[in-house]
């Protein structure tokens, strides 16, 4: 086992170092540095100014020291955020990207394994309907589809809850980014447990228990849920990855100030350290977040051999 | 001399009953079979042919221009009179003929960026799978790696550091989209060099190239074609998002994604601004995924 982990830890570095190494050189490869601005600044302070972020030395110096810094933790002082690090706008979003992100995708496991189970148990039922139901809407509503009608319906003309903003985590800010996320979560996780459980339902291990007349909640809770679970493990990687780190257009209809729309702005302005900041956070983020899926589903699933 | 004509007769006779009695029925006319069977499926054809139709032929039949503004007819909802079927925009632009514009260049990029992400991701695959050994697992390896990168962050990243020009974002799209087709082929490559039909082939003295495209194309045009109809409208729901965001298409050009982002804007006072570009685009998502489950029946005979 720690071999395996071991392993796969040395196989993340790789992937790790290539997207830094990419994004930079792309980055690099932009016209305009960061400073030209409409505002005529002295050759003097744009020296200086170069000097500091060290944009005078040839690139594979700068890209050296960018390295360097990185391994420290510090992933460099915004362009156009002035006074900020990227570190401190990080701090800042971060954790209300995962307290949206992280709060969904708690919520849509419970949801979208209850429903899928009844579902798969119930077919044709009015259970099974609305899982199916919501997985055809997930599919074919994208979310920047159903999350300007959650405003219209419920923010517009209901006015139960704000169309968008944020207040240091006040739930009133964070319920109707967060339904959509889950609703797109379920829209997965609910097929995805249907399907498996169903498929897990008609296996021979399962006749056996029936055949030595199990009761039925019995057989499902000890004998079929484990190994109907395993495809949600693996599709639980992407989709909390996907709302955690991704959701760039959930914070952007709902306006809130979470990485999503942090590197949206950081687009928008040009702002190079912002944006290779924190594409290279993410991607850590997301490569130690398939490990640890591997790692779960390799402790689940008898099956593996590492 | 009557009796070899006889028997010329019989056999004659013989293989024409033979004829009518087993007529070949390839695999391909099987699966179509099996497809027209599919009414879900055959409906979303139809469906995505008319939406492709009126994409193409309704902006010249349609009295109005996509950029054109009415000053006279601002904000309407849809009406009959002047024929703004689907109303108007802020500036008294027609939404119909809008969305149909934005239909073209939707499905223009659905279409370019599914050819060449499938074009690379076979030649990826069929590379891998066919050489093997260390070149087949460092190609693999780099799969592996762009399905771990965060891809809508570094997309967003492309399309702001190379610009947003049509050709640009279709080859942003492209390269966070061919690695299952990549993986599909060189899986199906590799078990069809070893297949026992494909041996056959070769004992009986089938040239390479005959094997090649009588027995292996036709096995991995199955998979292709589903994974490219799969590939669609991911690919388009791709392009919806980068322009939603502001960073794919630009005005005064329209795709879906910018009529629902405009939309959005407006959607207090002409919801229909939102309703009706929402509804072109998912229309069109759910129809490719229903063709898309409806050809991976017909074509996968294992699947059954």
């Amino acid at each position: 086992m720690w071999t395996y982990v071991f392993r796969r830890v040395l196989a993340m570095i790789p992937t790790v170092f290539v997207v830094i190494t990419v994004c930079y050189l792309l980055l690099h490869a932009t016209p305009g540095g960061p400073f030209d601005s409409e505002r005529k600044v002295s050759a003097v302070v744009l020296a200086n100014l170069n000097a500091k972020y060290h944009l005078d030395l040839p690139l594979w110096q700068q890209y050296l020291y960018y390295l360097n810094s990185l391994l420290h933790g510090d992933l460099g002082a915004s362009f156009r955020y002035e006074d900020w690090s990227v570190n401190e706008l990080v701090a800042k979003a971060l954790p209300v990207s995962a307290a949206i992100g992280g709060g969904s995708i708690l919520i849509s496991l419970v949801l979208g394994v209850f429903l899928g189970t009844i579902a798969a148990l119930r077919q044709n039922s009015v259970v099974d309907y609305l899982v199916m139901g919501i997985s055809n809407a997930g599919t074919a509503f994208p979310s920047f589809v159903i999350g300007p009608v959650l405003i219209l319906v419920f923010a517009i003309w209901l006015k139960v809850a704000p169309a968008g903003g944020w207040d240091a985590f006040s739930p009133r800010y964070m319920v109707l980014p967060m339904s959509l996320l889950t609703f797109i979560n379920v829209a997965s996780i609910g097929r995805v447990m249907r399907g498996s459980l169903i498929e897990v339902l008609h296996s021979n291990f399962i006749r056996t228990a029936r055949a030595k007349g199990l009761p039925m909640r019995v057989i499902i809770l000890r004998h079929a849920l484990k190994p109907a679970l395993l495809p949600v493990v693996s599709l639980t990687g992407p989709l909390a990855i996907s709302s955690i780190t991704a959701a760039v257009v959930t914070e952007s209809v709902f306006s809130i100030p979470g990485l999503g729309k942090l590197i949206l702005n950081g687009a928008g302005n040009r702002d190079y350290t912002l944006v290779l900041g924190l594409v290279v956070l993410v991607t850590v983020i997301t490569v130690v977040f398939n490990l640890l899926v591997d790692l779960t589903y390799a402790l689940l699933d008898p099956k593996i051999r590492y | 001399m009557s009796f070899n004509n006889k028997r010329d007769d019989l056999v004659a006779s013989l293989d024409h009953t033979l004829d009518a009695a087993i007529t070949g029925r390839s695999p391909w006319l099987d699966a179509r079979a099996r497809f027209l069977r599919n009414k879900a499926a055959v409906f979303s054809v139809v469906l995505l042919c008319l939406i492709a139709l009126a994409c193409i032929v309704g902006p010249w039949v349609l009295p109005h221009a996509f950029d054109s503004a009415d000053w006279d007819a601002m904000s309407l909802p849809p009406t009959f009179k002047n024929w703004h079927l689907l109303g108007t925009d802020e500036s008294g632009r027609d939404l119909l003929v809008r969305s149909l514009i934005g239909g073209r260049i939707s499905l223009m990029v659905g279409l370019l960026a599914t050819m060449t992400s499938v074009t690379l991701g076979i030649v990826w695959g069929a590379t891998a799978g066919f050489i093997g050994g260390r070149v087949d697992s460092f190609m693999m390896r780099i799969v592996d790696m762009m399905y771990a990168v965060p891809y809508l962050l570094i997309a967003i990243l492309m399309v702001t550091i190379l610009g947003r020009a049509f050709y640009l974002v279709v080859i942003t799209i492209t390269v966070f989209s061919w690695m299952d087709m990549a993986r599909v082929v060189r899986g199906q490559t590799l078990s069809l060099r070893s297949k026992e039909f494909v041996e056959a082939a070769r004992a009986i003295g089938v040239p390479t190239r005959r094997i090649i495209f009588q027995h292996i194309v036709p096995n991995l045009l199955g998979v292709v074609v589903i994974y490219a109809t799969v590939t669609i409208p991911n690919v388009i729901l791709t392009e919806s998002v980068l322009s939603f965001l502001g960073l794919g298409i630009q005005e005064p050009m329209t795709s879906w994604g910018v009529l629902i982002h405009d939309g959005t804007a407006v959607m207090e006072i002409s919801p229909w601004m939102l309703l009706f570009p929402a509804l072109f685009l998912s229309l069109t998502l759910y129809c490719f995924n229903y063709t898309g489950d409806g050809l991976r029946d017909a074509l996968d005979p294992k699947d059954r």
